[in-house]
C-alpha cells in the first residue's frame, strides 16, 4: 500500500504504464516511416493513408472495440491469422490491448512528426545531398536533430493518449488483473461499485497525471499547436 | 388581438392534452432491457402514459440519480442499490418492491459446447480457453455466477479463465463473438418463447446461488407525477408480469 492506493490499483497503474511505453516505442518505429511518406509524397494515395492514420480522432470507442472484436475473433481475418501462427486469439491479452492501442493513438504520434517534417522543407535535406550525405545520413543527422520538438510532441501525446484510453480497453479487454485492467477500468470500476473513496484517488491522479504531462508538453515546446 | 388569443386558447388546448398524457422517464437496469421494451409498449396502449427508457447499470444509475438525473422510476438489477437509495432519502418510502427475479443461466454460442444438463460437467472438465462472467463487484448476475462456482468447486480451478464483461450485455457480446467460448448470463438474454434461442446453455439451479432479487422504486423526482405511479402499478398487472415471465423470470411468491 503506498498512499491511498490499494494493490490492485499499484498493479493497475504499472500495467498502464508498461501499455503506454510499449505503444509510445512501437508507434515511434511505426510512425516515423508513416510521417517521413506523408510529409514529402505527392501521390494521390496521401489523403487515403492521412484520412485512415486519422480515423481513430473521429471513430467513437464503441465502434473501434467492436470492430476489432470482430477482427480478431475465431471468425475474424486477424484472429485467424493468430490462431494459425498458434499464437491464440488476441481479444482479453496485453498484446491484443497493444495492438488496439498502436492503431488507436497513431494519429497522436503520427501527426506532430509529419508537420514537423513537413515545417523542414525541402532546403536542409538538398543541402545535405550536396555535401554527399546518404538517405540514412540525412534522416538520423539532419531530420531526426531539427524535427526534434515534433518526435518529443508525438512521443508525449503518445504515451498520454495510451494512458486515457478507455473505451477500447473496456471493450476488448475484459477486466483481467495484470492483463488488460488498466487505471481507467480500475476507476470505472469504482465509481460502478459506488467506491468512491477509491476512485477519487485514482482519477485524482490522473488529472494531476494529464496536467503535468501537458504542462510540460507546453512549456519545453511552446511552439505545438496541431495535433 | 383576435389571432393572439386563438394562439393562446390553441396553445392551452395542446398543454391540457399533453397533461393528460403523462411521461414518465425510467432507469432501468440493463439485463431487463428486452422485457422493459415490450412492457413500455403495453404500458403505453393501456394507459395515457409514455414510459421513457433508459439503459445502464445500477451502480452507474446511482451515481446519476444522486447527481440529479431526471429519473422518476429506477428498475435494479438489485435490491441494494434502491435500499441505499433509500438511506440517502432519494426514493419515496414504502414503494419498493420486488418485480423480477432473476434466473442465470450457462450460455454457449456454440450449439455443442454443453449437452443438456451438463452444465456442471462443463464447468468441472474446464476444456475452454475463456470464461465470460459479469464483472461480480458490479453486477448481480456476477457474483451469483461466482457463488455457483464456489458452490461446484471450480471457482479457484477457473479463475485464470475468468474475461469480465463490465455488465451483462458486453459479457454477453464477449460469448457471442465467439471470443469466449461460454460463460454467464441472464436468462432473459438468451430465451426466446420459453427455449434458449441460439448456441447451447445450462440453467444454473436455484440452490446453487442466492436469489437474485431485483428492486423496484418511485424516485423523489416522480413523487408527484401520476405516470410513475401508474408504471409501479402496472409493473404488478397481469399484463407486464406475463412478459416478465416469458423472459424467463420468476416473481415473487
Amino acid at each position: 500500500m503506498g498512499l491511498g492506493f490499494s494493490d490492485a490499483d499499484l498493479q493497475a497503474i504499472w500495467l498502464t504504464a508498461r501499455l503506454a511505453g510499449l505503444t509510445t516505442v512501437l508507434l515511434l518505429i511505426i510512425g516515423t516511416p508513416i510521417a517521413w511518406w506523408l510529409a514529402r509524397t505527392r501521390s494521390r494515395l496521401k489523403a487515403v493513408v492521412g484520412a485512415v492514420v486519422a480515423l481513430p480522432l473521429v471513430l467513437p470507442a464503441t465502434v473501434m472495440g467492436f470492430y476489432l472484436l470482430l477482427v480478431m475473433g475465431p471468425q475474424g481475418p486477424v484472429g485467424q491469422l493468430t490462431q494459425s501462427l498458434g499464437i491464440g486469439l488476441l481479444p482479453f491479452t496485453f498484446w491484443g490491448l497493444l495492438l488496439a492501442s498502436v492503431f488507436y493513438s497513431m494519429p497522436f504520434v503520427v501527426q506532430p512528426i509529419q508537420n514537423a517534417i513537413e515545417a523542414l522543407g525541402e532546403r536542409p535535406l538538398e543541402v545535405a545531398a550536396t555535401l554527399r550525405a546518404g538517405p540514412w545520413d540525412r534522416f538520423f543527422t539532419v531530420v531526426v536533430p531539427l524535427a526534434r520538438p515534433g518526435f518529443f510532441t508525438a512521443a508525449i501525446l503518445g504515451f498520454a493518449h495510451t494512458v486515457g484510453e478507455f473505451g477500447v480497453v473496456l471493450m476488448i479487454g475484459g477486466n483481467i488483473p495484470g492483463a488488460t485492467r488498466v487505471v481507467s477500468v480500475q476507476i470505472y470500476d469504482y465509481v460502478e461499485a459506488m467506491d468512491y473513496a477509491q476512485a477519487h484517488w485514482l482519477a485524482g491522479s490522473m488529472v494531476v497525471f494529464s496536467f503535468v504531462v501537458l504542462l510540460a508538453l507546453y512549456t519545453l515546446n511552446p511552439q505545438v499547436r496541431r495535433f | 388581438m383576435r389571432s393572439f388569443s386563438s394562439l393562446l386558447a390553441i396553445a392551452l388546448i395542446f398543454t391540457l392534452a399533453v397533461a393528460q398524457a403523462e411521461e414518465v422517464t425510467v432507469a432501468v437496469a440493463a439485463n431487463f432491457t428486452a422485457p422493459m421494451q415490450e412492457i413500455a409498449t403495453a404500458f403505453a396502449e393501456d394507459t395515457e402514459h409514455q414510459a421513457r427508457t433508459a439503459f445502464a447499470s445500477s451502480g452507474r444509475f446511482y451515481a446519476q440519480i444522486h447527481n440529479g438525473a431526471p429519473f422518476e422510476v429506477f428498475l435494479s438489477a438489485d435490491e441494494t442499490t434502491p435500499a441505499r437509495l433509500a438511506e440517502d432519502g432519494m426514493t419515496v418510502p414504502d414503494t419498493r418492491f420486488t418485480y423480477a427475479q432473476g434466473s442465470l443461466v450457462l450460455w454457449s454460442a456454440d450449439p455443442e459446447r454443453i449437452p443438456a444438463g451438463e452444465g456442471a460437467a462443463v464447468l468441472h472438465a474446464g476444456d475452454f480457453r475463456k470464461l465470460a462472467i459479469a464483472n461480480p463487484r458490479t453486477a448481480p448476475y456476477g457474483a451469483a455466477a461466482i457463488a455457483v462456482m464456489q458452490a461446484l468447486g471450480v471457482e479457484d480451478s477457473l479463475r485464470p479463465k475468468f474475461v469480465q464483461g463490465e455488465n451483462l450485455p458486453q459479457t454477453y457480446q464477449f460469448i457471442s463473438t465467439g471470443n469466449a467460448e461460454l460463460g454467464f448470463v441472464a436468462l432473459s438474454q438468451v430465451i426466446k418463447d420459453g427455449e434458449i434461442s441460439a448456441g447451447s446453455g445450462w440453467l444454473v439451479p436455484e440452490e446453487l446461488h442466492a436469489p437474485i432479487r431485483q428492486d423496484a422504486v418511485l424516485l423523489t423526482r416522480g413523487a408527484d407525477n401520476p405516470a410513475a405511479r401508474a408504471l409501479l402499478d402496472y409493473l404488478q398487472g397481469e399484463r407486464a408480469q406475463a412478459i416478465i415471465r416469458a423472459y424467463g423470470y420468476h416473481l415473487p411468491n
